[in-house]
């Protein structure tokens, strides 16, 4: 226990924490810590257990859902996924792909936009800084109700309704200042000395933006990719806002169509189609899990 | 509403956390313009940007003293929106539903939060699974597929009432009882407690060790230590999670909607007030109404954010 008496030094604590390797240190007895995995899996189980009969609901028959309570099915009914697949006006493909080229517009967007504004704000010195970083922290404060019903205007009136514009233009004039202030967070922690040593070569500020800051803010980088995908992969109010056509509709729009056009019958391909908007976001949760668990530690904590 | 309710945290965060580092940032940039007209280019598509919530913004408060539907112009009405607005009672439904479900949610979520970190932080086996397990519903809480979900499992035929059963218990019609249709929405928020969890547990790993070994060594134990260091340290983190909580559930939309298939009910018991606001702007095109209630939504949201930050004066420490 020698070693817990000498404190580890903040930037290595940070390092590792931001590492995401924890020291492992057990506390109390087996018997406390038998006890604690208990608690854990007990609760974690009733955690998963929604998302467990929802993956069950969507292979039994739709008239067995609701009676059979097992978690096995006793009737296998594999034909749910085909038949929600082609259950809505259009094939639930349109939608699969609707919703990622929405996502991808919206990732490119913010990749771009956010970076120049949080290279700007992390990096660069000049007049009028303080003014607009703190009109920056101001606009996340405004919740989106006070400023959606003139957006709402200028898009009806520029005839971009009924489009993806009104949900992926915004993306790249870097409107979600919560993504420049995660990137500004991690630009700051490089050495200034860099950029000293990059001006030295004779690299103007364009060059050391792309070839020495965004190397280096990567991991940031992938974090606001992957906050941005599954914020739209999941948005239901932009979509349920701006868009008419079936044939424009995302993912969540479609589902939405299950309860409203099948009625209560169809409960099987509606969980199969479910289970299939939910996979795409829990992939990428479990190959980025790390840039996100960083990326809210991070803003939260520095 | 697009935006992540993290958004705001963030901000309080920055504000609260980080006071002495953005003081030292603006000594140090002063009135220095080394970069000048470059900058700006890199912050040319924000500054566009910017435009297109500054112009709204402004343009919303006008637009709340008119009456407007989109297809002829504003007409100048005075006060009559907000006159109207708190004869409304609806407006007093959608609020009583939106308060009961954040002071509700927003609390409980927190301490199953602070509690599951607790846990976890005491050098677990197993850690990155049960973070993972515990994290993952708050990515998707508040997907339809997930709403949907829930008005499944809580229907009056659903696993939950059978699993009350199982007890002898009968369980409501907890989606079409006026009286439990809101408890059902507010398990779904608790469900998602895992944001949270994951911030106390980044928070809790940063509290030196050694003061613990140091109140040992002076006989204090478990609670005691809990009460004496372990909050005291991570208050800045509860007050991040609670202003953070706060406002991502003053402005909930899309579990009232696909839960209730639009309409708030049963009987207006899942009325979110973002809800009712979309119905009046979006459905009846009362524009000018809407963004009245939208403005007296703001002036809440930013009242509570200030009680906020003056209340966390009294108790959130800052180890500086």
């Amino acid at each position: 226990m020698t070693d817990s008496l000498t404190a580890e030094s903040l930037p290595a604590r940070l390092m590792r924490i931001a590492r995401g390797g924890y020291r492992e240190e057990r506390t109390g007895t087996p018997a406390t810590r038998f006890l604690r995995h208990v608690v854990l899996i007990g609760f974690g189980l009733i955690m998963l257990y929604p998302l467990v009969w929802m993956v069950s609901a969507s292979i039994k028959p739709s008239n067995e859902v609701f009676s059979d309570t097992g978690i096995l099915p006793a009737n296998l009914e594999l034909g749910n996924y085909a038949a929600g697949w082609d259950a809505l006006s259009q094939p639930f493909h349109v939608y699969l792909f609707n919703s990622l080229l929405l996502a991808v517009l919206n990732i490119i967007g913010n990749l771009f936009s956010c970076s120049l504004a949080a290279y700007a704000f992390s990096r660069l010195r000049f007049r009028g800084k303080g003014v607009l970083f703190a009109a920056m922290l101001g606009t996340m404060l405004l919740p989106a109700q006070v400023v959606l019903i003139p957006q709402y205007v200028i898009f009806a009136k520029l005839g971009w309704l009924n489009t993806y514009l009104p949900l992926t233009v915004p993306a790249f004039f870097a409107t979600n200042a919560f993504f420049i202030f995660l990137l500004i967070q991690f630009m700051r922690a490089l050495p200034m000395e860099l950029q000293d040593a990059a001006r030295i070569d004779g690299a103007g500020p364009f060059r050391t933006y792309w070839s020495v800051i965004m190397p280096l803010t990567i991991p940031a980088m992938a974090t606001v990719a992957i906050f941005t995908f599954i914020g739209s992969w999941g948005d239901f109010f932009g979509p349920l806002l701006y868009l008419t056509d079936q044939k424009l509709f995302t993912v969540p729009l479609a589902l939405r169509e299950f309860i409203s056009s099948t009625g209560a019958s169809a409960w099987g391909p509606m969980f199969a189609m479910s289970v299939v908007s939910l996979l795409p976001v829990i992939a990428f949760f479990f190959i980025g899990q790390r840039y996100l668990i960083n990326g809210i530690a991070t803003t939260g904590m520095k | 509403m697009t935006a992540p309710a993290t958004v705001l945290g963030a901000v309080a965060a920055e504000a609260a956390t980080h006071k002495r580092a953005r003081r030292g940032t603006r000594v140090r940039n002063g009135s220095s313009t080394a970069d000048g007209a470059v900058a700006y280019l890199f912050l040319l598509p924000w500054m566009i940007g910017m435009l297109f919530t500054v112009i709204p913004f402004g343009s919303s408060l006008y637009l709340a003293f008119t009456d407007y539907n989109l297809l002829q112009p504003a007409k100048f009405i005075g006060l009559d929106n907000f006159v109207r607005l708190f004869q409304d009672p609806k407006i007093a439904t959608a609020a009583g539903v939106t308060l009961s479900y954040t002071f509700i949610a927003v609390p409980i979520s927190m301490a199953a939060a602070l509690a599951v970190a607790l846990l976890l932080n005491r050098g677990v086996r197993g850690l990155p699974i049960y973070r993972s397990i515990f994290y993952l519903p708050s990515l998707i809480g508040a997907s339809v597929a997930v709403v949907i979900l829930w008005r499944s499992i809580f229907g009056y035929d659903g696993i939950v009432n059978k699993a009350l059963a199982v007890f002898g218990i009968e369980g409501p019609g907890w989606v079409t009882d006026p009286d439990w249709a809101l408890v059902t929405l507010i398990t779904l928020s608790i469900w998602g407690f895992g944001g949270a969890m994951v911030i106390f547990l980044a928070g809790l790993r940063q509290v030196p060790r050694m003061y613990y070994e140091a109140a040992s060594v002076d006989g204090a134990t478990g609670w005691r230590q809990f009460r004496s260091i372990t909050l005291p340290l991570i208050s800045p983190v509860i007050f991040f999670n609670l202003v953070l909580g706060l406002i991502g559930a003053l402005q909930v939309f899309t579990q009232g909607y696909v839960f209730s298939g639009g309409t708030g009910g049963p009987a207006d018991s899942t009325l979110f007030y973002s809800l009712y606001l979309y119905q009046q702007g979006f459905q009846r095109f009362d524009m000018g109404y809407a963004s009245a209630m939208a403005w007296v939504m703001f002036v809440v949201i930013a009242l509570f954010t200030a009680l906020n930050f003056v209340a966390s004066k009294r108790w959130v420490f800052y180890d500086d």
